[in-house]
Formats: structure tokens, C-alpha cells, sequence
């Protein structure tokens, strides 16, 4: 870039016209909004090879444990989680419509079932370490590997909400004080879905296959 | 409440019902006696049908521009196409022994 053009850009930005120097947003989206979105593709990359990758190892057992019996505790963990997505898009949507006490409560109301979803969980972790799974061991025979797999799967989702959890607090305090606006609640609530729609692909692949034939 | 607003919370409702809807879907077709892998391609289809509906209404992909949903749509077949071919496997599962 020559001198003149340089000279020029600075006669701009003092005369107030900055913002014809500042290169536009790739498709005209909020930097946040653009920002989370390609976090989403990568993380699915990173579930999507977890669960192609135990879908090989579940394959090449023919043996593959089925520990689970009934869907007594996976049916309203993902009901929760369902409900939980509806409710993160009442905040957003309240949010926009300027109603911040909505907002704060439709948001908050995701954050209590993202709790209880994450405690059903756990107690189902406990059930099975209980019953003697561990990362290197099943009790029912078959694949040694299944532990490591269940464990690493639902881990890292479990890991997703609870970081969701203190993810929809935070942004609710910041957008209560008045320091974050509906654009970081629309944010938070595109990554709450992206962990609800995970579990989609969770649910059929580590419980429901386990009553197949 | 304004109209707009109306609709959108009634659009959020339906798509929520069909969500749930789906996601029963799977735990019917569970107790269904099928194979493994038939129940697998049958759930993994109900899967992507949900996470498509999630995506395009409760993620808003769908009043994106179109520049950007076509962005979203090549990194999800990228994303799909890297686990066809990552660690060679169905190579191994179609072969066996014979290509060892």
C-alpha cells in the first residue's frame, strides 16, 4: 500500500468515517454469534469421532455388555434435557422482546433442569461403579473396553452440561447486571441446544442399542 | 406480545412436540425386536431428522443467510466424511482378515 493510500485511510479515521477502514463480519453476524457456531462444528467433530469410534469397537464385539434393563432413568433425562432446550428459547426470545425478568427466569428455569439432568446422571454413574464397572472393567463380561467407552462418552457430554450450568449462571448474572445483552443470552442458548441435540446421538448409540436383538 | 413474537413461541411449541415426538419414537423402537444393525440405521436416521429440526428451529440456522447455512452445511459433511475415513475401519470391518 502506498504512502498516499496510507495517508489517506488516516485522513478518514480523523475525519469520523473509521468504520469504512474496518473489514465487515464474514456473513454479517455478530463476532460471539459467528464465534460459537464454529465452536459447535468443531465439538461435533469431537463427539462425532467418540461415537463413530465406539460404534467400531461395540461392532467388533459380538459379545458388547448390556447392562442396561429398562429406560426408567435415560426416558426423563432426556425429557429434561428436551424441555430444558424450550426454556432456553423462551429466555432468548424474552430477551429480545426486552423482557429481562422473563429472560432471567426462563434462562435460570434451563439452568435448574441442566442440574437435575447432570444429577440423574450421576446417580446412574454411581448405579453401574456400584455394580463394579469401572474404565478397565465390566462386571457381565464381554468387551473390557465398554467402560472406557460408556465413561469417555457420557463423560465428555456430562462435562458439556455441567460446564453449560455455569455457563447460563454467569451470562444470566452478567445480563441481570445490565454488562450483557440478549445477543450473550442467544449465544449461551446456541450452545446449550448444540449439547442437547449431542444427546440425541448419545441415547440410541450407548442405552437404546443395548435392547436391540 | 406481539404477533411475530406469538408465532414464534407457537412454532418453538410445535417443534418441541415433534422433538419429543421423535425422541419416543426411538424408545418405542427399541422394545421393537430388531438387529442391531437394522436398529441402528433406523435410529441414527430418527437422530439426524431430530438434530436437523433442532439446528434449522430451536439454533435459527433456518433465518440465517444463505451464505452461512451453506458454510454450516459443507462443515457438517466435512465433519461426516472425516469419520468415513479416519481410522480406515470399515475397510477393516468389510474385509477382515484379508486385508491384514
Amino acid at each position: 500500500m502506498s504512502e498516499a493510500h496510507i495517508m489517506a485511510g488516516h485522513q478518514m479515521h480523523v475525519e469520523g468515517h473509521s468504520s469504512e477502514l474496518v473489514e465487515q463480519s464474514p456473513f454479517a453476524l455478530p463476532s460471539k454469534k459467528l464465534a460459537i457456531w464454529l465452536f459447535i462444528i468443531a465439538d461435533a467433530a469431537t463427539f462425532a469421532a467418540m461415537l463413530v469410534a465406539y460404534g467400531f469397537i461395540r461392532n467388533a464385539d459380538p459379545h458388547w455388555p448390556r447392562p442396561f434393563h429398562s429406560i426408567a432413568n435415560v426416558a426423563p433425562m432426556t425429557f429434561i434435557l428436551l424441555t430444558s432446550s424450550l426454556t432456553m428459547l423462551f429466555g432468548v426470545q424474552a430477551a429480545y422482546a426486552g423482557k429481562k425478568k422473563a429472560a432471567v427466569g426462563w434462562v435460570l428455569f434451563t439452568a435448574l433442569l441442566a442440574a437435575l439432568f447432570a444429577l440423574l446422571h450421576i446417580r446412574e454413574w454411581f448405579g453401574l461403579i456400584g455394580e463394579g464397572l469401572t474404565m478397565s472393567k465390566n462386571p457381565w463380561g464381554g468387551s473390557q473396553l465398554f467402560g472406557a467407552t460408556f465413561f469417555g462418552v457420557t463423560g465428555l457430554h456430562l462435562l458439556h452440561v455441567i460446564g453449560g450450568f455455569f455457563a447460563l449462571l454467569y451470562v444470566t448474572m452478567r445480563y441481570n447486571s445490565g454488562h450483557y445483552n440478549a445477543n450473550h443470552i442467544e449465544t449461551a442458548g446456541l450452545y446449550w441446544h448444540f449439547v442437547d441435540l449431542v444427546w440425541m446421538f448419545v441415547v440410541p448409540l450407548m442405552y437404546l442399542l443395548n435392547f436391540s436383538r | 406480545m406481539k404477533a411475530g413474537q406469538m408465532r414464534g413461541t407457537g412454532i418453538s411449541i410445535v417443534m418441541y412436540v415433534v422433538l419429543l415426538a421423535i425422541a419416543a419414537l426411538q424408545f418405542l423402537m427399541a422394545f421393537s425386536n430388531l438387529t442391531t444393525h437394522q436398529m441402528l440405521v433406523r435410529m441414527m436416521i430418527l437422530a439426524g431428522i431430530e438434530a436437523a429440526v433442532g439446528v434449522l428451529f430451536f439454533m435459527h440456522l433456518w433465518t440465517e443467510k444463505r451464505t452461512f447455512i451453506l458454510f454450516v452445511l459443507i462443515g457438517i459433511f466435512a465433519i461426516a466424511a472425516m469419520q468415513y475415513g479416519w481410522t480406515d475401519s470399515f475397510r477393516l470391518v468389510y474385509c477382515g482378515e484379508k486385508c491384514s
